[in-house]
């Protein structure tokens, strides 16, 4: 679906106008200093990475173009606020097809941390995060499970070291975000 | 003929619910004499929660890392997503020295350090490189070559092309040489290198369905029998949803999704049961009768 192609009714809502009081011309800068996303400023709107974007072809408001664009006016509050960041997929294409190697998929990561460090995060990385500091592993793995395993001639499951799993939040804040975010 | 030995990381998904992976993966590596070693304290790859905290990503890899430089084995994963983490943190701590020397500080904290002395290898790797296409074909006794099936590799045992550095992720042949050396055909297809659309699914419930109705819908235009995949993730969009994209839809697909394992472990003689065919959501037993 092109960008163009859409009914008169999103069309007018979705028109934006772009405030310069909006802009804040350091957060480029604040990106490019993030690993992955040091090359922001090379994209030159070309559109390759929404036109070979799996999730643009089927969702009307993810355009990773749009996000590159919007990053590089200064539109913090905006991607911040903005629900579509978490729409990527990260199947890389936009990074293997880019003509000048932005790392399209880890400035929207970039983006997403950031809008995590503001106090906003998805209920579901809520959830992965938690599973992960009770048992080491993303997923509630049950009883059940286990037994099934053993059942089937499977080795056991190793036990994670939580005492390591919890440190690691600890030192790289993450404890401290999902306390934020949760309050 | 060198020694292959390979620490298992399994990840999170796979024994939450695609045990059938691994068991039929152990089932067709010991038959090709690689021994797998089991992890013992690892946790999730990281991958999840690079959305949120890179840096925690980065060091839960890195803890991953660190437990198989201590055992000194390379490791092997089932999961495109582990792969991708894993390998990807690998290669850039061991080539970017202001990286490593942030995430030692990190793990100071755990008392590790990442030293950079080994390897992360996918399974369809180790299969294709380390075992080679001889040897699997050696222990072939029952050659498919009744079956037209389709591949599905996943992304991220392909991209980022210049990170991953194995196969074209344009048109990627791995998974394709390895369908065929089990006599099975493989079929090519339109957009054969798409996303599955899974890691959305707690966001988006309903677009990566549109996403895998797609790819099933391509499958079947060119007739495949059933569509083989190397990735848990994945695996489970087109298996375990493929009832509830066809209710969306008001299609039939009923197109079998097998790990490659279970293909391989078919074509050396090895029985459904064994291979956990019955795991599988998408009914098998049609296909295991064309055989």
């Amino acid at each position: 679906m092109a960008e163009t192609e859409k009914t008169p009714e999103t069309k007018a809502s979705e028109k934006m106008v772009v405030k310069a009081s909006e802009m804040d011309p350091r957060f480029k800068y604040e990106i490019s200093k993030i690993p992955g996303a040091e090359k922001i400023m090379l994209c030159f709107q070309c559109g390759t990475c929404t036109a070979d974007c799996p999730i643009a072809r089927f969702d009307d408001f993810y355009r990773p173009r749009k996000l590159i664009r919007m990053t590089q006016l200064g539109l913090k509050d905006r991607l911040l606020s903005n629900d579509v960041i978490w729409l990527c997929s990260t199947c890389f294409t936009c990074i293997d097809h880019c003509p000048q190697d932005v790392g399209i998929a880890s400035i929207v990561r970039a983006l997403r941390n950031l809008t995590v460090e503001g106090g906003r995060m998805p209920l579901v990385y809520q959830e992965l995060a938690s599973n992960i500091l009770k048992t080491g592993y993303s997923y509630e793995i049950t009883e059940l499970r286990l037994k099934k395993r053993e059942e089937q001639g499977l080795p056991p499951l190793p036990k994670a070291n939580l005492e390591n799993v919890t440190k690691l939040f600890e030192i790289t804040g993450l404890s401290k975000m999902l306390e934020k975010v949760r309050t | 003929m060198p020694e292959l030995k390979y620490l298992v990381f399994l990840g999170c998904v796979i024994p939450y619910r695609v045990s059938s992976y691994e068991i039929s993966a152990r089932k067709v590596l010991d038959k090709l004499g690689v021994e797998l070693v089991e992890m013992a304290e690892f946790n999730c790859c990281g991958f999840p929660m690079d959305p949120i905290n890179h840096n925690l990503m980065l060091t839960l890899a890195a803890r991953n890392l660190c437990l198989a430089e201590q055992q000194n084995l390379d490791i092997m994963t089932l999961c495109n997503g582990c792969f991708s983490i894993l390998n990807e943190v690998n290669k850039e701590l061991k080539e970017d020295k202001k990286l490593r020397e942030k995430v030692n500080e990190y793990l100071k904290g755990i008392g590790m350090e990442f030293k950079g002395t080994i390897a992360v290898r996918h399974l369809i790797h180790v299969l294709a490189q380390d075992v080679g296409f001889g040897k699997i074909k050696d222990t072939v006794k029952k050659p498919l070559t009744s079956l037209r099936v389709a591949q599905h590799s996943g992304c991220h045992v392909l991209r980022p092309g210049k990170v991953v550095g194995f196969d074209d992720p344009e048109n990627p042949s791995t998974l394709k040489d390895l369908i065929a050396a089990t006599g099975a055909k493989c079929l090519d297809y339109m957009d054969e290198t798409e996303c599955c659309g899974n890691p959305i699914s707690a966001i988006n419930s309903e677009l990566p369905l549109e996403l895998a109705r797609e790819k099933l819908d391509h499958i079947r235009a060119v007739g495949a029998q059933a569509m083989i995949t190397v990735c848990p993730f994945c695996h489970m969009m087109y298996d375990l949803n493929q009832v509830r994209i066809e209710r969306k839809f008001n299609e039939k697909f009923r197109i079998p999704v097998l790990h490659y394992p279970q293909l391989l472990g078919l074509a050396m003689g090895m029985s459904p049961d064994e291979l956990a065919l019955k795991d599988l959501r998408v009914d098998a037993s049609e296909l295991v009768n064309l055989l």
